[in-house]
């Protein structure tokens, strides 16, 4: 093997030596490691793009829509999709199709992150608490979690959401959230009972750190990155779920539009006006797709070892 | 081995406790009592009639109390009255639970074989363009939403290319026998279809991974510079192995599917617990609703043990003690 000689070939050789096999540079801290990762994951950073394009569709909607989304005109009912007036058609009250999607994205992607951020919260403090103590808080915990992991969870949300009143956002998140913190709190659980004995934390200790300062500035912060991955896939099973319920008239209540309760009546107009049927659908899937492909990339770059 | 299963199935007795618990605490919160609704409804009702009522059902005992009277008349099946069907539960769940079944196994079984078979092919094709496809296949089955692709194969299937039915179970008036076999198997395509997808898509994903795992181990290395032909390395080496974790995923997965027969059965009108459930929630029949948790929580936690069970029996370096 021929050595390198001339300065130009040396630091091509060092340049080759700071990457590993995946041709990663191995010589950088977790995050920016986790960056780089990150950014060549192809399907990740489709799924983040469109993400953001939703995002951005949902929070421009009042400007960028092409008719306002409440506003009846009998006139023009069922009017199907093309391109020169109303791209997705009309509904049965001669509601501008795409308009209402642009609106309805709003609350369901609102949904989404506040039910992520919602549920990352609760869980990681639930998890995070149980690990930390241990003892019958743990078991109970732990116990509770079991049960809400090992049974179907749809007929639960739907019990909750007939008993709790109201039909927005709020009562929505929150009935995603009473059952849903279980998976963070079980992976903050186990992050914590793994950090507790590792050098820095009883470095903490011994200077005298308080517990809460413990957690929240020494443990929490160390088991963030899985938290991470499941709050991105909170998000779109968050939607799903909320879809669901709309669809079943058990969440978002109308004449307010979310992707779920837009398809409501759909199957009843088929025959008469199948896009009311396809467009709603389609963004759900769209974004679910999207956020799903953006936590599978975060987890792979996050976390190596957990790779599928 | 035995005392495993012991230990499993008091595991699963527990975890249907708590859920009782948990459900009966939810219902106890819910305003308006079965009492407060038959006053809703008779307006001339005597304030000392309320009272003997409410004495006569019990609903001023302690919290405590009233579940484990609940529990003693569930477990002696005693599943009380439906508001809505003013009929036993017991006697409303019997066919549906039935129905159920057909199309809960029916998926289940499909979703397992085709999304185990995919899996495996394309974990033997690692990188190759059927590969990458299959992949993205798989996460765009488990993004869709169930319903609404219940709608859109109704729209397709059923509207546009009239082959299946839009709903139902069967076509009344078929003669019994083999046509009415042919219709109910017809009017089972489109549901177990959308029930499938989900399914097979997770299926697909844990059986490439296992698949994928096993084949770098050493021992299939050594059966292939045994000289083994690659077909025996792949059937009896590798795929033996790869199959026992995937074994276990299949309680994993119940309820999933539990929860995509609720939105299925709505979808296709299928008269099954689902439907059930649905209706009772929207007409607040909670003793249905409960009698129905009980049952899919009860299957699931079958479910977990039949999984335990064939995992002790398929893989012999399984110790329990």
């Amino acid at each position: 093997m021929a050595r390198a000689t001339t300065p130009r070939e040396i630091a091509r050789e060092l340049e080759r030596r700071r990457k590993d096999a995946a041709g990663v540079d191995v010589g950088q801290s977790y995050w920016s490691i986790a960056r780089r990762r990150f950014l060549k994951h192809r399907l990740a950073m489709i799924g983040g793009g469109v993400a953001l394009a939703l995002t951005l569709m949902a929070l421009l909607a009042p400007w960028i829509a092409p008719h306002s989304f409440d506003k009846i005109d009998l006139q023009r009912r069922w009017v199907s999709p093309s391109l020169s007036a109303n791209v997705f058609g009309t509904d049965e009250l001669g509601r501008d199709v795409l308009t209402r999607i642009m609106f309805a994205g709003r609350i369901s992607l609102v949904v989404g992150y506040v039910t992520a951020v919602s549920i990352s919260m609760i869980g990681s403090l639930v998890g995070a608490v149980a690990g930390f103590y241990g003892g019958w808080a743990d078991s109970a915990l732990m116990r509770l979690v079991d049960i809400l992991i090992s049974v179907p969870t749809l007929p639960l949300y739907l019990i909750l959401a007939a008993l709790v009143p109201g039909g927005g956002v709020g009562r929505i998140v929150f009935v995603l959230s009473v059952f849903g913190w279980t998976t963070v709190a079980r992976l903050v659980r186990g992050q914590i009972l793994s950090l507790k004995s590792q050098d820095f934390v009883e470095a903490g200790r011994a200077m005298g750190a308080s517990e809460a300062r413990l957690i929240f500035r020494h443990m929490i912060p160390n088991s963030l990155a899985p938290v991470i991955v499941a709050s991105t896939l909170v998000v779109g099973n968050a939607i799903l779920i909320e879809s669901a319920l709309s669809y079943l008239g058990l969440g978002i209540q109308p004449p307010v539009p979310s992707w779920g309760n837009m398809l409501q009546r759909a199957q009843e107009y088929l025959l008469k006006a199948s896009w009311l049927a396809v467009f709603p659908g389609l963004l759900i899937f769209i974004t679910v797709l999207s956020f799903n492909f953006l936590g599978d990339g975060l987890r792979d770059a996050l976390d190596p070892r957990l790779k599928t | 081995m035995q005392r495993f299963l012991v230990r499993r199935a008091m595991h699963g007795a527990i975890i249907l406790v708590g859920l009782s618990i948990l459900l009966f605490s939810l219902l106890v919160f819910t305003p308006g009592d079965p009492v407060e609704l038959i006053a809703a409804s008779t307006p001339d009702i005597k304030p000392e009639d309320v009272a003997a009522l409410r004495a006569y059902y019990g609903l001023d005992d302690p919290v405590f109390i009233r579940y484990f009277k609940w529990a003693r008349s569930v477990l002696s099946g005693d599943l009380g009255f439906s508001r809505t069907y003013g009929t036993p539960v017991t006697k409303l769940m019997g066919e549906r639970l039935r129905n159920t079944l057909t199309l809960l196994a029916t998926s289940v079984a499909l979703a397992f074989a085709v999304g185990v078979s995919v899996g495996i092919y394309s974990a033997l094709h690692q990188y190759s363009a059927t590969d990458y496809t299959v992949t993205v296949l798989a996460f765009a089955g488990l993004a869709m939403p169930v319903f609404w692709q219940g709608i859109v194969f109704i729209l397709l299937f059923a509207v546009w290319l009239p082959w299946f039915p839009a709903g139902g179970m069967m076509t009344p008036g078929v003669a019994p026998g083999w046509p009415a076999f042919v219709d109910r198997v017809w009017h089972l395509v489109l549901p177990v279809a959308v029930l499938a997808t989900s399914g097979m898509a997770g299926w697909t994903r844990y059986s490439r991974s296992s698949m994928l795992e096993v084949i770098r181990q050493d021992y299939v290395r050594t059966a292939r510079a045994k000289g083994n032909p690659e077909n025996v390395v792949i059937n009896k080496h590798a795929l033996r192995n790869a199959l026992i974790p995937i074994i276990t995923l299949v309680a994993l997965t119940i309820p999933g599917v539990l929860n995509g027969a609720v939105l299925t059965e709505t979808v296709f009108s299928w008269p099954g617990m689902g439907l059930l459930l649905f209706q009772a929630v929207l007409g607040h029949d909670y003793n249905v609703a409960m009698a129905v948790l009980l049952f899919v929580a009860l299957m699931t936690v079958a479910a977990n043990l039949l999984a335990d069970i064939a995992y002790a029996m398929v893989d012999p370096r399984i110790r329990y003690d």
